[in-house]
């Protein structure tokens, strides 16, 4: 599968299940690769704490956000604005964001040594360097194992996107690798709720249920035989399209009310940052709204006044409502890319790929509020403190929600690190 | 230029001179008596080149690049516009260059700047969407015009300085006068604007404004038929507008469809367009007379352009490029 990128190269992946893929009837589809309930019953479990995501697809430039270096030959236009945190400058492209800098703080030290969009997205999601034939559970597939609790009655991973269009997108779903597809991500498009199919009208609740006991029966029989994974993951599919059925208002972002709608603005965008409140509100563990695209080899100064204008203020928005709620201290909120943008600014006016010196933002549950982790140089050319790579950041997320990310999961007799035994958690972003 | 003859023949055209400054020029402006050419950069300075000797004066007082330049009829003062949102007013002629005034004059960027024929206003436009108008002595805010759905990318006089024209990024085309708060919807160019569904943003917008010599044809540089607007695919165009009638007389691009925007764009008075282009197709000097969508010449450019400005008398064109030099051309 391929996804068009401004710069030529595409997008590649490994066919990928989709796990409900929008549609609750897709859990009628599940069954491969799951691994046993019993063994996610185990290990690691945080209640009540959750990771917002939000991934700025393309690679956002590290300059024209989190590390500006106004006035030097690689600053570009913008000018540095204070936010909140005193000495703490950021780019004049997000004051809405700057006002909400004493709950969030910078890792700028992010050397990640790629310059590829697949393999960036892969690996600042999987926390592991990309190998061949090797695949790991995505983030969202991790939190949901390790903070889901078995009873939950929703998907524990979620994905809100914009629409693909025509375009095949199995590729931007995330596995869940060996952790089943339990964990893989469930999308949600444009803000919009899965397409729920009611039972039909001329089938009643006791046949339906009566229905369901001859599967249930089947299943049965079938498993006193040979239980397998797939079974268990019928059934789990099955159980967990009633549940959503049932809950489909947390779905639903237009129950929020006006007044919470206008503040969001009219933009996907700012409604996408919207549901992600409400599912975080109603104890979803992870959550992801991908924004794009800050591809921008061209026109990369224009294109983030247009890009960020749009991110700025729904995601401040929706770091205040976070702190105001109380949710902030169970959250951990993280803005993250592929990578950052070169800081020499090409004949076009635009940035290319650069994975050497840049930027992740990160906040909330147990990290340190108004911390800036790690030093570029004068014009951003490397880091010159404090370098950290995408494992660091893979750790640092989970024990920020309190999983021992050094610890292991047991799935299906095997034991799996939970995340790169190389690398660990920043230690000194964690309070 | 000084020294050079006027040029009619742009195939006679060829490189006289040569400036190397430190950073990579965004932007330039003649002197309106062609002593010196004014030159923004990648940096917060603007650069005032002698033509004569090429010595460098540095200007200082803008927080962040320049782009739009005008100049007072009688030659004695400079305006700059910049993305720090600053309308700033300086002395042309001096050894130490002080601004005169420093006007807090947009919300963002400043994209566009033009004078009046007459030097009495001054007009800006930028991100904010809005169109201003300035005293070109005082500095006093004349009128504010709104109406813009987009950040506004340019504008220009009408001849007798009693219309003001202003282009957004969507193509939209306004006419403003003095007491009318609403604009005249002059027309929309839809060969200006562009929406990539894939990357979800808008491409597109006047990059580069002129007027014709008849002051009904107003030409808008830009890019066209983009197919990927995250990495500059698509066409150098010029759209031709008439002005009193909101037609589109021409629409003129290359003959190789040349990929790049035309950054740069005057109204020669040899009777011809000329457009500066830069991006994927390199650099390059166009020519049109406007009769034909084709250019009937174009002279390949060492590097990117990025800004073009005409010598008053018509002699010579300067080019700030990409690679950081000031190049002056003419027939020699």
């Amino acid at each position: 599968m391929m996804r068009r990128r401004p710069c030529g190269s595409t997008e590649c992946g490994i066919g990928r299940r989709i796990f409900l893929g929008g549609s609750i009837l897709g859990v009628s589809g599940l069954g491969h690769l799951l691994t046993s309930r019993s063994a996610i019953a185990s290990q690691v479990k945080a209640g009540g704490r959750r990771v917002l995501n939000i991934f700025l697809h393309g690679g956002v430039s590290q300059l024209e956000t989190w590390d500006p270096k106004p006035g030097t030959d690689t600053g570009g236009p913008f000018r540095a604005i204070e936010t909140t945190v005193p000495g703490l400058r950021i780019s004049e492209l997000l004051p809405y964001t700057a006002r909400q800098m004493h709950r969030l703080s910078i890792v700028r030290s992010l050397d990640t040594r790629n310059g590829d969009h697949a393999r960036g997205v892969t690996e600042m999601t999987t926390g592991r360097s990309r190998m061949p034939g090797v695949e790991h559970p995505h983030l969202g597939a991790v939190a949901a194992r390790s903070l889901m609790a078995d009873d939950f009655p929703l998907p524990g991973h979620i994905l809100i996107r914009s629409s693909p269009g025509g375009r095949n997108v199995e590729s931007e779903f995330h596995s869940a690798a060996w952790l089943g597809p339990r964990y893989a991500s469930m999308a949600l498009y444009d803000a919009n709720p899965p397409k729920f199919e009611d039972r039909p009208g001329e089938i009643t609740e006791d046949a339906d249920a009566r229905r369901d006991g001859v599967r249930q029966r089947a299943n049965e029989r079938f498993r006193l035989r040979r239980r397998t994974a797939e079974t268990e993951a019928y059934d789990f599919s099955f159980s967990q399209a009633r549940e959503l059925l049932a809950n489909r208002h947390v779905f639903e972002v237009s129950r929020e009310s006006a007044a919470d709608q206008e503040r969001y603005g009219s933009s996907q965008f700012g409604r996408h940052c919207l549901l992600a409140r409400r599912l975080l509100e109603h104890g979803v563990p992870y959550v992801q709204v991908n924004h794009a695209d800050y591809d921008t080899h061209h026109e990369n100064f224009d294109f983030h006044i247009e890009q960020l204008g749009e991110f700025d203020q729904p995601f401040a928005q929706l770091v205040a409502d976070l702190a105001e709620r109380g949710l902030l201290s169970d959250t951990l909120i993280c803005v993250m890319s592929e990578f950052g943008r070169t800081p020499k600014i090409n004949r076009t006016y635009g940035r290319d790929h650069w994975g050497t010196a840049w930027s992740v933002l990160l906040g909330g549950a147990a990290i340190q509020p108004g911390a800036v982790i790690g030093r570029t140089n004068a014009n951003g050319t490397e880091v010159t403190d404090r370098v950290v790579d995408h494992g660091h950041i893979f750790h640092t997320i989970l024990r920020g929600v309190g999983v021992d990310s050094l610890g292991e999961f047991e799935v299906g007799g095997r034991t799996f690190p939970i995340a790169d035994p190389a690398r660990q958690a920043i230690a000194e972003l964690l309070s | 230029m000084s020294g050079g003859g006027v040029l009619l023949d742009p195939q006679q055209l060829k490189l006289l001179k040569e400036y190397r400054l430190e950073r990579p020029l965004t932007s330039c402006h003649w002197d309106v008596r062609s002593r010196y050419v004014f030159c923004g950069a990648e940096d917060y300075v603007i650069h005032r080149v002698a033509v004569a000797d090429g010595v460098v004066t540095t200007l200082v007082g803008h927080d962040s690049w320049v782009r739009a330049f005008g100049s007072s009829p009688d030659g004695e003062v400079l305006y700059s516009g910049g993305y720090d949102g600053r309308l700033m007013f300086w002395p042309v002629v001096g050894d130490v260059l002080m601004p005169m005034r420093v006007i807090e004059g947009h919300r963002g960027w400043i994209r566009g700047l033009a004078v009046s024929g007459d030097g009495r206003r001054v007009a800006t436009c930028g991100n904010d969407r809005l169109v201003k108008e300035w005293d070109g002595a005082t500095g006093q805010l004349l009128q504010e015009y709104s109406g813009h759905g987009a950040h506004v990318y340019n504008v220009q006089y009408s001849l007798d300085g009693a219309r003001l024209y202003s282009c957004d990024l969507k193509g939209v085309v306004h006419e403003w006068r003095a007491g009318v708060s609403q604009p005249r919807v002059v027309a929309t160019v839809s060969e200006l604007h562009g929406y990539d569904t894939t990357f979800r943003a808008d491409i597109g917008g006047a990059r580069s404004i002129a007027l014709h010599s008849d002051g009904r044809q107003l030409g808008l540089g830009g890019i066209t038929r983009v197919s990927n607007a995250f990495a500059g695919v698509g066409e150098i165009v010029v759209a031709v507008l008439d002005v009193m009638d909101g037609k589109l007389r021409q629409v003129l691009g290359s003959k190789d469809r040349t990929v790049g925007t035309t950054w740069g764009l005057s109204w020669h008075p040899g009777g011809y367009w000329i457009g500066l282009t830069g991006g994927g197709g390199g650099g390059w000097l166009y020519f049109w007379r406007g009769d034909a969508a084709d250019e009937f010449f174009r002279l390949k450019l060492p590097s990117d352009g990025r800004g073009v400005g005409v010598s008053t008398a018509g002699s010579g064109i300067a080019v700030a490029h990409a690679d950081g030099q000031l190049r002056l051309y003419g027939v020699g």
